[in-house]
């Protein structure tokens, strides 16, 4: 008979094995899956793993790593402090575009003035966008008790409404031959977000992210805040005696996601996608909830999640072009990816005995 | 605009029929929250759902074959969830959203070929006299069986728990599953039948958008129906007729707000699709004064010590 006793602790060394064993798995799995869609499993891992950086065409694709990971990793930092508290945030997509909106309207309200200051008011707005929009879903939870996990995604689909209503109206490129988007602004000197080195994918949101991961780190591990949040996570009622403000921490930490995720919106509009489109969000905010978990909610731990599934992105777009595997067949990936995360944590957590006979 | 074109029994029948999907799929949640156990994935759950009932019904020309796949799949994908959370005890938050973009990719996986085809149309049940009365006929006697299955399902579903051992039972485990375990019962085996059910109804829920309400196959179709049906649970306190009264609610800002959009009012159409989400959160926050109905146990792990 097979049974799981509790570890009176999580296990340490397999905390830090278990997402890679999950990767594993997940990669076996996916190659099944390969297989069943006619294609083969090799060389469709190979194509998605390995190819982007180390094959004939990595220099194309090393960029897009950071291009593609800056923002995940940006908002996985922010939803991983509420996640750790037990405070659930799934709308940082809405959030995500909330901050693009906001970002792009400081832009396009101040074109075609050039000056220096603009970027940085940009940034400024972007992260206020994000995290007004995150303070809706923690207010209402502070102040009523209201879920945060359902409104928090309600409002991913209003947010999305709205940037409809911005592409077709009030931000449409008014010498956009009446073709739905925002003026591009890669072509606006002082808004554009552009790269720190030339050529490397490395732009401001990327060196935000990498920023961002430091600061996280010394905040959960050097600053009361972070200890609150982590003993809040733990333990809830030992956390209330000892003094936490739970209500505060909530906005804390929504508000934390929220700009972090409006950022990643506002540097994603004004470097890589340059506009605002009614196609403009890609799921990048749900994604970075996986982010989240791969990266076992360590800010570090999140950087090396990040760009694992940003090659995840790239490779398959790389196996979309080469070998015609289906876009969805990389989002069926992804989302194993997590079950079997979370499958094999019962390995941290509990011990797995197996006594011969009858159990007493 | 022309307010006057809105036909009020056009609209409270376009209502019943908007309303229809959410509910089932609410029902199907309200099981497995009465059982404690919390699956966020009932967007994932409700999309599988309708590629499975659509591709069952457009290969072999039956809707009703359909409804069954997409319960079938429903209940299916379900049994990852219940896996994860019961015997791998991992936490149900995470795992319900990995149900749910699972899910998403595995139907725009499936459905890839199935972009743009019609599905065979279901049959009215137009009730004889019935549906030739006045107002009433149009409103509540025309419409296709799965109007009438989900109203059946939340009278079925508030008989079981109110008078049926089982629901009893099923009640237990979700208030104190401690307790239900010291009695004797199996917490594991009712809780994974329980999300089993949950899985079938929210994809009964999927298919019925994808083969009646809209129908044709489209990639993320249900469009946060799933998530709205969870907010439902909670609106309704934990109780099946409150449920229909949300499904109502529900339906009845959707078809309105598609209404005024066709009537061609002066806001515009993307301030207008907001409005169901809008609601769902007004209501959510209304409803989040009288926390009395929710089971004890909902959403905590169950580990049973030697």
């Amino acid at each position: 008979m097979i049974y799981l006793e509790k570890r009176p602790q999580p296990a340490k060394a397999l905390s830090y094995f278990t997402p890679v064993l999950a990767v594993l798995i997940t990669m076996v799995a996916g190659g099944l899956l390969f297989a069943v869609l006619g294609k083969n499993p090799v060389e469709a891992i190979r194509t998605i793993f390995w190819d982007p950086v180390f094959g004939e065409f990595a220099f194309y694709y090393r960029p897009q790593l950071l291009v593609k990971g800056g923002p995940l990793i940006l908002i996985a930092l922010g939803l991983s402090l509420g996640f750790k508290a037990g405070i659930w945030n799934i709308g940082a997509e809405g959030q995500y575009i909330m901050g693009a909106v906001a970002g792009a309207g400081v832009a396009l309200a101040l074109y075609p003035l050039e000056a220096w200051w603009i970027f940085p008011l940009m940034i400024i707005a972007g992260a206020l966008g994000g995290w007004a929009w995150a303070m809706i879903p923690a207010l209402l939870k502070v102040k009523f008790g209201t879920n945060e996990i359902l409104v928090s995604l309600m409002l991913v689909y209003v947010a999305e409404n709205f940037l409809k209503a911005m592409a077709i109206g009030a931000m449409k490129n008014p010498e956009g031959f009446g073709f739905p988007g925002s003026r591009n602004l890669q072509q606006y000197p002082s808004a554009h977000n552009t790269e720190v080195i030339a050529g490397s994918g490395m732009h401001w949101g990327v060196a935000a992210a990498f920023i961002a991961a430091i600061m996280g780190y010394i905040l959960l591990n050097r600053h009361m805040l972070g200890f609150q949040i982590r003993l809040t996570g733990e333990a809830p009622r030992a956390a209330r005696f000892s003094g936490v403000n739970p209500g505060r921490l909530v906005l804390f930490c929504m508000g934390t996601a929220g700009a972090l995720a409006g950022l990643a919106g506002m540097f994603e509009v004004a470097g890589p996608a340059g506009q605002i489109t009614t196609g403009f969000n890609v799921g990048y905010g749900f994604t970075a909830i996986i982010v989240a978990f791969l990266g076992r909610l360590h800010p570090f731990g999140i950087v090396l999640a990040g760009l694992l599934m940003a090659l995840t992105y790239i490779g398959g777009e790389a196996a979309q072009s080469t070998m015609q595997l289906p876009a969805a067949a990389i989002q069926v990936f992804q989302g194993m990816l997590l079950f079997f995360l979370l499958a094999v944590d019962v390995l941290t957590n509990y011990r797995i005995r197996i006594t011969l006979g009858e159990a007493a | 605009m022309d307010i006057s074109a809105i036909n009020p029994a056009l609209l409270l029948a376009s209502l019943m029929v908007a309303s229809t999907a959410v509910l089932i799929a609410a029902i199907g949640e309200l099981i497995v929250e009465k059982a404690g156990v919390l699956n966020l994935g009932v967007e994932g759950m409700m999309i599988t759902g309708a590629i499975c009932g659509f591709i069952v019904a457009v290969t072999t020309g039956s809707p009703l074959l359909g409804f069954v796949a997409a319960a079938f799949g429903g209940a299916v994908l379900s049994i990852l969830f219940a896996v994860l959370t019961q015997f791998a005890l991992a936490n149900q938050v995470a795992s319900g959203l990995a149900l749910t973009l699972f899910g998403l990719g595995l139907s725009a996986l499936m459905g890839q070929s199935y972009v743009g085809i019609k599905p065979p149309s279901s049959a009215k049940l137009d009730l004889p006299v019935l549906s030739d009365l006045p107002f009433f006929g149009k409103v509540l006697f025309s419409h296709d069986l799965m109007v009438y299955f989900g109203l059946a399902l939340v009278a079925a579903t508030w008989a079981f728990l109110k008078y049926s051992r089982a629901g009893l039972i099923l009640k237990a485990v979700g208030e104190n599953h401690d307790a239900a375990h010291a009695l004797g019962y199996k917490v594991i085996r009712i809780r994974i039948m329980a999300i089993m059910f949950g899985g079938a109804c929210a994809g009964l829920g999927g298919a019925y958008i994808s083969l009646i309400r809209v129908p044709q196959w489209t990639e993320g179709m249900t469009g946060g129906v799933g998530w709205i049906a969870l907010a439902l649970v909670v609106f309704a306190s934990w109780k099946p007729w409150r449920v229909l009264l949300g499904a109502w609610l529900f339906g009845g800002v959707t078809v309105l707000q598609l209404n005024l959009q066709a009537a061609g009012i002066a806001i515009p159409a993307e301030y207008l699709s907001m409005s169901p989400y809008l609601i769902t959160i007004l209501v959510l926050v209304i409803m989040s004064f009288d926390r009395s109905g929710a089971p004890a146990s909902l959403g905590r792990t169950f580990h049973a010590s030697q």
